[in-house]
């Protein structure tokens, strides 16, 4: 009794430990693409306090590292306008670029900033779309993101990514060689990383609850596997699974009420399904002689996708989540594991090893032809961004771990730097409702 | 003895405390982790240095002070407490099965003792996979310990997959001594 009273404050003193020396993960492109659309962004005007943040700034590196757009050089900006009646549009049709971008930022107190921004169709000299906002200094960042997805998803068609999240796992060393772990938040360019979870023991496979406000994750806080449901307001914790053997893998369910999770109660790892207001535990598959894990739900909620080595090497299968009979989605290839599914339920991503070489590939569930994506050999963990465009992953550069992410056609390739501690398990999270 | 159990007791307190700069704090994080940092810092016992040191020295036997006596001698096949694999495989080698005969055998002769089998395998590989591999290559010692008379109740079996590896290279050797099962004794 007491020394659980006293590991839950514990946890909890290792969840609200102030942030420290957490480096910034910083996107590089490493492959571009050759039809990035040319964009203008005028740096924003500032009227009153300065903004700690460099709004425009913002907003074109997330366009940038997108690889479908290519800002304007700001020393080729013609001229400065922060409004619209300054706009001379003869002017900005020499620089080729069909999109202009401009705003202010303004502020009475240097608390509460007041944010506008209009962007235009350069060619037809008229406004795509204009918004202006309040927002206090902290919500700064998160707003530039905002505004990034708005012109992404003007200009493009689809929806922009720059204001979802990133989860992923961190392992540093102390000086005397023991290891600590952490589960961090950041934004989906890699800044602003928060610790919501520390431990000296692994964490494992985050996954994201479809309302992005809970992950699901594996430690070994207990010198075995277990799952673990966190919310990430209030850092509030509980196991959900415990049993005898491993508890892993788990999945959100796309209407939040269940997971699919690896257990081993039974003697074998299989999948089962957990409905998280009852506790009610379904098993999914039946196969004793053979490791059945990594499910992920397909966007209907009604089938399962999940890694098996039944047919003697690790490939992929699909499953009833109610159970019944598995049939294998995967041929190409001596190794495939770790699936992810697009949000449109059509491509699935994977960990598709050819000579002892992990790539991260992927397959197309209606015809079965398969792509590989990526060069590099350790690849790790894929996950589709939400709105199905990117798929970001783990791999190894000069022996530590690295997060990348690689377009679905695999002509963008981004690289997340971060220095100090290696870095691994990428969960991109659901767009924000 | 009574001081171990107290320790034993204090040590899951701090499993998940997060180390930070604050000296108290990395004292904790020290004693918390005493029997797990030594893995993880890739110090073996039976090693490529050849010492016995660390968690095993520490571990809690009862009164059966035979059996640090046994474990700590070189000659000993129970001195031996890691078990080996190939790459993606859970088949005990045939170079182990001694070692494993001889726990196994003394595990029945002391049914008050139970062991923890912790199963780990190499980086390669989807980590949640890994996982399960882990564990059954600790289920297929159990299997051949049981063999030789120990009781299923004698055991815990716990996978840590590629989580903590004996040897942090990327690398065949490296490989190698993290595709293991170790034998961990807890004591009655």
């Amino acid at each position: 009794m007491a020394p659980n009273v006293l590991r839950y404050l514990l946890v909890m003193l290792a969840i609200l430990l102030p942030l420290q020396a957490n480096a910034v993960l910083k996107i590089e492109i490493t492959g571009g693409s050759a039809t990035a659309l040319p964009i203008a962004i005028v740096p924003f005007g500032s009227e009153g306090y300065a903004a700690p943040e460099n709004v425009s700034d913002i907003i074109s590196n997330d366009l940038a590292s997108s690889g479908r757009f290519a800002p304007v050089e700001k020393r080729d900006l013609i001229s400065q306008p922060h409004e619209s009646q300054q706009v001379n549009f003869a002017d900005w049709r020499l620089l080729r670029s069909e999109g202009l971008l401009i705003g202010k930022v303004s502020s009475q107190d240097g608390e509460n900033y007041q944010v506008q921004f209009q962007l235009f169709d350069v060619y037809k000299a008229e406004q795509l779309v204009g918004k202006r906002y309040n927002v206090p200094a902290s919500g700064l960042r998160n707003l530039a993101h905002q505004i990034a997805d708005i012109v992404y998803e003007t200009l493009t068609g689809e929806k922009g990514v720059f204001a979802t999240r990133l989860a992923f796992v961190t392992e540093m060393k102390n000086a005397d060689g023991s290891k600590r772990f952490a589960l961090q938040v950041s934004d989906a360019d890699g800044a602003n990383p928060r610790t919501v979870l520390q431990s000296t023991q692994p964490i494992m496979s985050p996954n994201w609850a479809p309302d992005g406000e809970q992950l699901t994750y594996v430690t070994f806080e207990n010198s075995k596997a277990e799952v673990y449901v966190q919310q990430l307001s209030s850092g509030r914790r509980n196991s959900v699974a415990s049993f005898k053997g491993l508890n892993s893998a788990p999945a959100w369910s796309p209407d939040g009420k269940k997971l699919a999770l690896t257990l081993s109660k039974n003697g074998n790892p299989e999948i089962y399904v957990l409905e998280l207001a009852t506790g009610n535990l379904s098993r999914v598959t039946h196969n004793s002689g053979a490791i059945d894990t990594e499910a992920v739900w397909m966007p209907n909620g009604r089938e399962i996708l999940f890694t098996s080595d039944r047919g003697g090497r690790p490939q992929i299968y699909r499953v009833d989540a109610e159970g019944g009979r598995a049939e294998r989605v995967t041929f190409e290839g001596g190794y495939n594991a770790s699936a992810d599914i697009s949000p449109d339920g059509r491509t699935m991503a994977m960990v598709h090893a050819v000579n002892g070489r992990f790539h991260i590939a992927i397959q197309d569930l209606q015809t079965g032809a398969v792509q590989v994506l990526t060069d590099t050999t350790a690849d790790e963990s894929p996950s589709f961004a939400p709105n199905g465009r990117m798929i970001l992953y783990a791999t190894e550069q000069k022996g530590r771990g690295i997060l990348a992410a690689v377009s679905v056609d695999g002509r963008i390739k981004q690289r997340l730097g971060e220095s100090g501690s290696a870095v691994r398990e990428p969960a991109w999270s659901p767009f924000r409702r | 003895m009574k001081y171990f159990k107290l320790f034993a007791l204090i040590l899951p307190m701090f499993m998940l405390a997060a180390c930070s700069s604050s000296p108290n704090r990395d004292y904790e994080g020290d004693v918390a982790v005493e029997d797990l940092s030594a893995e993880s810092s890739g110090v073996r016992g039976q090693g490529a240095n050849g010492e016995d040191m660390g968690a095993e020295t520490q571990v809690v036997v009862g009164e059966d002070s035979y059996a640090a006596g046994e474990w700590n001698n070189p000659s000993s096949p129970l001195y031996n407490r890691v078990v080996y694999f190939e790459y993606d495989s859970d088949t005990v080698r045939s170079e182990d099965q001694e070692t494993l005969r001889a726990h196994g055998a003394y595990l029945a002769k002391n049914p008050n003792l139970t062991v923890r089998l912790e199963g780990h395998t190499d980086e390669r590989g989807s980590r949640e996979y890994n996982l399960a591999l882990g564990e059954r290559r600790a289920l297929s010692v159990r299997q051949i310990l049981m063999l030789q008379g120990a009781s299923i109740d004698q055991f815990q079996v716990t996978s840590f997959g590629e989580e903590r590896p004996a040897a942090d290279g990327s690398d065949d050797y490296s490989w190698s001594q993290n595709r293991r099962v170790e034998i961990r004794y807890l004591g009655r």
